[in-house]
């Protein structure tokens, strides 16, 4: 049985980072290395920002095509959101409450080449999941303005939403003649709350909302619209509602807010970005009313034609990752190179802490290169994909500091994963090609690199299960349970949350580590 | 220094079907330098990297004043050892080769000047260790060996690639070493340096102990200590280049 005998634990861990630290730093190829990685981030970031353009057409004419973006409203939580419908509405002012029944909701859905503006002129009948028709008080018809709605679904049945992301159901199933649907909504001061019946004398309460602010005169009204379907056709939506009560409690309890109905065709602009079926428009008749609406009241996703602060960062980060793989394959693999290895196990005999020290070291270089030029970078490249046209969804600053977080930990768990590499086959060549095959080759068939062709799920699965799987700290891209998208890579979205996808990474570089402890530990030195 | 004495005992390895050392033992006793001979292959530097904890054995013990070498806190100020002054990173300059091993002992910065100092590397102490020369590596790496200022020093073939003023350099730098009162264990194939050195000799051959004595003791009845060597060796040598008649030197 052959074996080394089992090392000391007493002395401390210090020792030995300070002396793999002092080791790193007095080679001024690897400090000039991480420099220069750092630096390139950020010009890759510059030119790949530089080469990124954004125009529209408002017409299908190309002399209507102008530089710039299209209107992406922004939301009271600071989000970007689709905010383009059909309300007919009063106004209110105090508390007060509105109730109607809604009798129908019927859609049609654009049916034309997926090239041509979607107009009324080829459709089939069909109603989207997640169109709309209900309720809805809202201080202000400017798009982004805070809101609160209930309303029949296509098929999510009744919900009470506000601000576009709050979300509760009400009562199940569609909605047809014979199955109709009692919505109220009652203003108390800032609160909203929802109530559903099905026979308009059985209600039962949904939930409430708390709006910020409300002004004591707000719209009360009607509103339909209908979002595109997941395979992006436009959709329209029509609905009847009758039974419609506005009481005011100034005016007194049954009395009716004076005024005629007023229609709006909110975000329905040639600048604002959601693509509509039809315009909107509404019908009275006696004691009903029927509004016709296409659009969305919701999250905005990938499909608002926007850009995110990390897209041009992308590019960049992979050079650095390619120059931390070599000079952390380097920093094990020229002492076995020289046989300056058995100087340092002689220096300190414990091989795991020796291993640790120089993970701790070069994954620390590692993350600083990858935070501190994400940090740089970003801000540049959002800065030059606005000036050229493009628009970058609004992301806090708790999402942008997860991005540069996850770009230095993407940097630094890939060099601790190839100093293991490295570890197990004592060879630099060896070890750099292993590093860029694992660690870079997954990420450069992503389609953010090579295009949307590679977009089915091969794809899909080398950014789940290999080290690639990192990369999703970089996903900015709005996602949101109430827009039915394909949230695919061909659209830009990541298919694992960011945290999710660096420990994918992680549990690669503890392999790495782990394998090459054992290794380390076996072996003559 | 009670602590300044190298016990090796019985020490056996393999690589592969090799038999590289077969029941080694021999003990390196304080304020002595003890030459360490052998034909190529014989196991002096394999038997040195089993005392440093670097290589494995299947039998035996190879302790540092009663202990292991792994076992031991901050080993380089119990045992300062040069194996290969070719292990270096040619772009780090000679100091600070020295200072990431005192950081690794948790010894002073001021500790590497004066060992530089000690060795005479002067100036070259600052340039790239890639530039030096064999000779300057050696003093290098005897600087890095006396670092934790330890009272056991092991050298494989210190003199190698030394011009003769420091061949002189080194011979009353380890004579000085074992005045100390440390335990210098040398090894050489350049016999003729022994008499001038080593007080005690361990010969080895395949493994094994062929002659563990005085430099008197092994030239006693010999005409010379290259004749003694030879005649003892002659057994554990695979090849010896030349014809019977023409031997080295």
């Amino acid at each position: 049985m052959s074996s080394l005998v089992e090392p000391s634990r007493s002395g401390g861990f210090r020792g030995a980072l300070l002396s793999e630290w002092t080791k790193f730093r007095t080679v001024r190829g690897w400090m000039i290395g991480v420099v220069l990685a750092a630096l390139m981030v950020v010009l890759f970031t510059f030119l790949q920002a530089n080469g990124m353009h954004t125009g529209y057409c408002t017409t299908p004419n190309p002399s209507s095509c102008v530089t710039g973006h299209q209107y992406v409203p922004t939301g009271p939580a600071g989000d970007a959101v689709a905010d383009t419908y059909e309300l007919v509405a009063k106004r209110l002012t105090g508390d007060g409450t509105i109730t109607a029944r809604i009798t129908s909701l019927a859609g049609r859905i654009w049916a034309g080449p997926a090239n041509e503006a979607p107009s009324l002129s080829d459709t089939r009948p069909g109603l989207t999941s997640w169109a709309k028709a209900g309720l809805l008080i809202t201080p202000s018809t400017k798009q982004g303005s805070s809101y609160a709605a209930v309303m029949a679904t296509g098929s999510h049945g009744v919900r009470l939403q506000y601000d576009y992301t709050h979300d509760r159901a009400g009562l199940p199933g569609s909605i047809s003649s014979t199955a109709p649907r009692w919505l109220r909504l009652t203003r108390t001061g800032d609160t909203i709350t929802g109530s559903d019946s099905s026979d308009g004398t059985n209600w039962r309460r949904i939930d409430s909302a708390h709006l910020a602010r409300l002004p004591t005169t707000v719209y009360v009204g009607l509103f339909a619209t209908s979002p595109t379907t997941s395979e992006g056709s436009a959709t329209q939506a029509m609905a009847s509602f009758d039974h419609i009560a506005i009481d005011s409690v100034a005016n007194g309890a049954g009395q009716a807010a004076p005024g005629a109905w007023h229609a709006t065709s909110i975000g329905t602009g040639p600048q604002d970005y959601y693509t509509r079926l039809g315009n909107g428009s509404y019908r009275q008749a006696r004691d009903s009313i029927v509004v016709t609406g296409s659009g969305d009241i919701a999250p905005a996703v990938a499909s608002a034609g926007g850009d995110t602060a990390s897209d041009s960062l992308l590019f960049g980060l992979v050079v650095a990752l390619i120059v931390l793989i070599v000079i952390g394959t380097m920093f094990i693999t020229s002492e076995y190179r020289r046989s300056l290895i058995r100087t340092t196990f002689a220096a300190t005999p414990d091989r795991g802490r020796v291993l640790a020290a120089k993970a701790v070291v070069i994954g620390g270089v590692a993350f600083a290169v990858g935070a501190v030029a994400a940090a740089v970078a970003i801000p540049l490249g959002e800065h030059v994909m606005s000036a050229n046209g493009n628009y970058i969804f609004p992301a806090d600053s708790l999402t942008v500091a997860r991005v540069i977080v996850g770009s230095g930990a993407l940097v630094a768990l890939t060099a601790v994963a190839v100093l293991g590499i490295g570890t197990i086959l004592r060879r630099s060549a060896g070890a750099i090609l292993v590093g860029v095959v694992v660690f870079v080759l997954p990420t450069f068939t992503g389609p953010g690199i090579i295009g949307p062709t590679s977009s089915g799920g091969a794809a899909m699965w080398l950014y789940r299960v290999t080290p690639a799987a990192g990369f999703s700290m970089l996903g900015l891209l709005p996602r949101s349970g109430l827009v039915s998208y394909p949230y695919t890579m061909a659209n830009g979205y990541y298919p694992l949350p960011p945290w999710a996808g660096l420990l994918v990474l992680g549990a690669y570089a503890a392999a790495a580590l782990f394998a090459a402890r054992v290794v380390l530990r076996r072996r003559d030195a | 220094m009670s602590e300044a004495r190298i016990e090796v005992d019985g020490l056996r390895k393999r690589f592969g079907q090799t038999l590289a050392l077969d029941g080694l033992s021999f003990t390196v006793a304080p304020g002595t330098v003890t030459g360490f001979v052998g034909p190529n292959g014989a196991g002096k530097s394999t038997t040195m990297r089993v005392i440093l904890g670097l290589d494995s054995i299947e039998e035996g013990t190879a302790l540092i004043g009663g202990r292991p070498y792994a076992r031991l806190t901050h080993p380089m100020r119990h045992v300062g050892s040069l194996l290969d002054a070719s292990a270096l990173q040619p772009s780090r300059s000679g100091r600070n080769h020295l200072l990431w091993i005192a950081h690794s002992q948790r010894l002073p910065v001021s500790r590497v000047d004066e060992v530089a100092e000690l060795v005479g590397l002067g100036k070259a102490a600052r340039r790239k260790a890639g530039g030096y020369s064999l000779g300057m590596r050696q003093r290098l790496g005897i600087a890095a060996a006396m670092l934790g200022d330890p009272p056991i020093l092991i050298m494989d073939e210190p003199f190698n690639g030394m011009d003769p003023e420091g061949i002189i350099w080194m011979r009353g730098f380890l004579r000085g070493l074992a005045a100390e009162g440390r335990a210098v264990l040398v090894s050489s194939h350049l016999l003729g340096e022994l008499p001038d050195v080593a007080d005690h000799v361990v010969v080895i051959g395949r493994g094994r102990v062929l002659a563990d004595a005085t430099i008197e003791e092994l030239t006693a009845g010999a005409s010379s200590l290259e004749d003694a060597y030879l005649r003892l060796t002659s057994g554990a040598v695979e090849y010896r280049s030349g014809t019977d008649g023409e031997q080295r030197r």
